[in-house]
C-alpha cells in the first residue's frame, strides 16, 4: 500500500482544526452555561474576568470589557492548578482511565461530522470532515455508547457507595436512551437512503433541509417549480409527520445520552453527594465536564446535519453560491457553527426550564414511551414513503393496521405503568 | 380531624403529552432572560439593578445611602463633643468579647491634663477585626457609652495586621458622639 502523502497531511490538519473547534465550543458551553443561565435567572453572571497582569509583576491587570470571555480559561486554570487528590481506596487504573474514557468518545464522533462544505484544493474536492465514512450515524452511535463505560467506572473504580449508584444509574439510562435514539432515526435513514453524512447533507442543500423542506430542485415551495410532481411534494409534505416525531425522539434522546437536565439523574448532590465524579478532584472532575459537554456539542451537530441541513444556508442559497471556492466553505463552516450555536442555546434553555424527572419516571420515557413511538413511527414512515407502489387501499388499510397495533400497545403500555401490586413485594 | 383526602388531578390528553406545558416552560425562561437583559427585571426597580437581571454589581455600585443608621458594622470608639476619649478603659468589653478580639493597654492620665479627673484611658485599644463576629456585646457592656457599632462593614487588608484597628483607627472610623449620658460634662 503506499502512502497518499496529501491525504494524510490534510487529515492532520483537519483533526487538529476540528479538535480545536471543538475544544472551543467546549468553553463556549461553559461560558454560555454560565452567562446565558444567569440571565434566565434575572443574574448577571461572571462579567469581569481579566488577564491577570499583576502576578507577574505588573503594575495593573488587564481588563478588557469582553464581559467576562474569559472566564473559562480561568476556570480551566482553577481546576489545573487545584490538588489532584487520589483517595487510596480506589481501584487506580479504572479510576485514572474513567475521565479519559468519558472525552475521547466525544472527540472521536466529532470525526465523522461534515462541518462545512467540500474545499477545492489543486484540483482535489476535500471533504471539510476527518472522516467521510459511509456508516457515518452507525460510528457516531457506536463511538459514543462507550462514554457509558467511562461514567460506569468512574463509579465502580471509586470504591464507594455513592459514586456506585450514579453509576448504575447513568449505565441503565444511556443503554435504554440509545435504543430510542437508534430507533428514532430510521425514518430519517430511510428517507436519505444512506449512512454517509456528507451526501445527506448534499441531499438536503438540494431538496429543502429535512424538518424545513421549503425548497427542492425545482424552487422554493412558493413557486410553481416546486409542484412539478404534486404527489411527490405532497409526500413529502406528508413525511413531516414522522419526521418531527422523530426529531422530537432523538432530541430528547440525544439529552439523556448526554446527562443533561431534565436527565441528568447520575449526578444529584441531594441524593449521590455528587454524582459518579463525587471522589475525583482537579482536572479528572473537569475531564467529566469536558466529556459533558463535548457529547453535548456532537449531540448539536448530529442534530443539525440530520434535521436541520448541516451547513447549508438553505432556500436555495447554496446553489448560487461557487462549489468548492475556499471562502464558501468558510461560510458554511460559520453557518454550520451558528446553528450548533442556537442549539446549545437550546440545551441550556431546557436545563432551566424542565424539572429532571424521577427514576422511575425516566425509565418509563425511555422504554414505554419512546421505545413503541420510534417503533411505530418507522412504520408510519414507510406507510407514506410507500405510497406510490402500494397505491391508495394499501396505504389505507396499512395505516389501519398501524393504528389497531399503536391502540394496543398503547393499552399494554398504560398496564405496564401501573403501580406494582403490594403482593408483588 | 377530619381526613381531606387529596385526589391527583385528572390531566387532559394534551396537558399529558406534555410538550404544551414544555414549551410554555420555555416561553417563560425565554422571557425571563430578555427582560433582565433589558434591565427590566420584576424588581430591577427596587433592588438598584445595574442594568442586567435585578443584581446591584457592588464596588461600583453600593447599597450605602439605603443603609439604615442603627446598622451595625464595625466596632469604633467615640469622643464626646468636648472631644474627650470615653473609653476609661475599665477593660468590660475586654472581657465580655466571646472572640477575644478586643486588647486594651489601660493608662493613667496625668494630673495636669484637662480630664485627668477622669484618671484613666487607654493607651492602645486595638480590636482585631478579622477576629470580630459584629455581635455588638462590647457596645451593650460599655458603661461610658463609648464604643459602639458604626455602619462601615466594607473592612478589608491584604495582611493580617492591616486588620488590627488601633486606637487611632477607631477613632477615625467612631467620629463624635454628642447627646448621650455625660458624666463629666462640666469642664475645671
Ligand atoms: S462586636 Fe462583639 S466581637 Fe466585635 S469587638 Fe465587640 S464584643 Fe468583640
Ligand atoms: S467597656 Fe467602654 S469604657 Fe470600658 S474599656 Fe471598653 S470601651 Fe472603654
Amino acid at each position: 500500500m503506499d502512502l497518499d502523502l496529501p491525504f494524510l497531511i490534510a487529515s492532520l490538519i483537519k483533526i487538529g482544526v476540528f479538535i480545536g473547534i471543538t475544544m472551543t465550543f467546549v468553553s463556549v458551553c461553559v461560558i454560555f452555561e454560565r452567562r446565558f443561565s444567569a440571565i434566565i435567572q434575572d443574574r448577571v453572571g461572571p462579567n469581569r474576568t481579566m488577564i491577570p497582569l499583576s502576578i507577574l509583576g505588573f503594575k495593573k491587570d488587564l481588563a478588557l470589557p469582553i464581559g467576562g470571555l474569559t472566564q473559562p480559561v480561568a476556570d480551566g486554570l482553577k481546576f489545573i492548578l487545584k490538588e489532584d487528590f487520589t483517595p487510596s481506596y480506589v481501584r487506580k487504573f479504572f479510576f485514572w482511565l474513567a475521565p479519559a474514557l468519558v472525552v475521547v468518545p466525544a472527540l472521536l464522533t466529532m470525526a465523522v461530522i461534515p462541518f462545512g462544505s467540500p474545499m477545492e484544493i489543486g484540483s482535489e474536492y476535500i471533504p471539510l470532515a476527518v472522516a467521510d465514512l459511509n456508516v457515518g450515524p452507525l460510528f457516531i452511535f457506536a463511538i459514543a455508547s462507550l462514554a457509558v463505560y467511562g461514567i460506569t467506572l468512574a463509579g465502580w473504580a471509586s470504591n464507594s457507595k455513592y459514586p456506585f449508584f450514579g453509576g448504575v444509574r447513568s449505565c441503565a439510562q444511556m443503554i435504554s436512551y440509545e435504543i430510542a435514539l437508534g430507533l428514532s432515526i430510521i425514518p430519517v435513514l430511510m428517507f436519505f437512503g444512506g449512512l454517509n453524512l456528507g451526501q445527506i447533507v448534499d441531499d438536503q442543500v438540494a431538496n429543502g433541509w429535512l424538518l424545513l423542506p421549503l425548497w427542492n430542485e425545482g424552487g422554493l415551495i412558493v413557486t410553481p417549480g416546486y409542484w412539478a410532481d404534486p404527489g411527490e411534494a405532497i409526500q413529502r409534505l406528508l413525511l413531516l409527520v414522522p419526521i418531527v416525531i422523530s426529531f422530537v425522539i432523538f432530541t430528547t434522546s440525544i439529552f439523556a445520552e448526554t446527562n443533561r437536565m431534565p436527565f441528568d439523574l447520575p449526578e444529584c448532590e441531594t441524593e449521590l453527594v455528587g454524582g459518579y465524579h463525587t471522589e475525583y478532584s482537579s482536572m479528572k472532575f473537569a475531564l467529566f465536564f469536558m466529556g459533558e459537554y463535548a457529547a453535548m456539542v456532537v449531540g448539536s451537530a448530529l442534530i443539525v446535519t440530520l434535521f436541520l441541513g448541516g451547513w447549508s444556508i438553505g432556500f436555495g442559497i447554496d446553489q448560487l453560491l461557487p462549489t468548492g471556492a475556499w471562502w464558501v466553505s468558510l461560510l458554511h463552516l460559520g453557518v454550520f457553527l451558528g446553528k450548533v450555536t442556537f442549539f446549545i442555546l437550546f440545551f441550556i434553555l431546557v436545563r432551566w426550564t424542565v424539572p429532571r424527572f424521577r427514576y422511575d419516571q425516566l425509565m418509563n420515557l425511555g422504554w414505554i414511551v419512546f421505545f413503541e413511538a420510534a417503533l411505530i413511527n418507522v412504520f408510519l414512515a414507510a406507510l407514506v414513503m410507500a405510497y406510490p407502489s402500494l397505491g391508495l387501499i394499501g396505504v389505507l388499510v396499512g395505516f389501519a393496521l398501524l393504528l389497531t397495533v399503536t391502540i394496543l400497545l398503547i393499552k399494554i403500555a398504560k398496564g405496564a405503568t401501573g403501580k406494582p401490586s403490594v403482593t408483588a413485594v | 380531624m377530619a381526613i381531606v383526602k387529596v385526589e391527583r388531578p385528572k390531566l387532559s390528553a394534551g396537558e399529558k403529552i406534555y410538550f404544551g406545558a414544555i414549551l410554555k416552560g420555555m416561553v417563560i425562561t425565554l422571557r425571563h432572560a430578555f427582560r433582565s437583559l433589558a434591565g427590566k427585571s420584576t424588581g430591577a426597580e427596587t433592588l438598584k439593578s445595574s442594568g442586567i437581571g435585578v443584581t446591584m454589581q457592588y464596588p461600583e455600585q453600593k447599597w450605602d445611602d439605603q443603609m439604615p443608621e442603627y446598622y451595625r458594622g464595625a466596632p469604633a470608639l467615640v469622643t464626646d463633643e468636648q472631644d474627650r476619649e470615653r473609653c476609661v478603659s475599665c477593660q468590660l468589653c475586654e472581657f465580655i468579647c466571646p472572640p477575644k478580639a478586643i486588647k486594651i493597654t489601660p493608662g493613667e492620665i496625668p494630673s495636669d491634663d484637662e480630664w485627668a479627673k477622669v484618671e484613666k484611658r487607654p493607651k492602645e485599644f486595638e480590636i482585631d477585626m478579622i477576629r470580630c463576629i459584629y455581635c455588638g456585646m462590647c457596645e451593650e457592656v460599655c458603661p461610658e457609652q463609648a464604643i459602639y457599632l458604626r455602619p462601615d462593614y466594607a473592612i478589608t487588608g491584604t495582611n493580617r495586621s492591616e486588620m488590627v484597628h488601633d486606637k487611632k483607627r477607631l477613632y477615625e472610623i467612631g467620629g463624635k458622639r454628642v447627646g448621650l449620658v455625660n458624666k463629666w460634662n462640666e469642664l475645671k
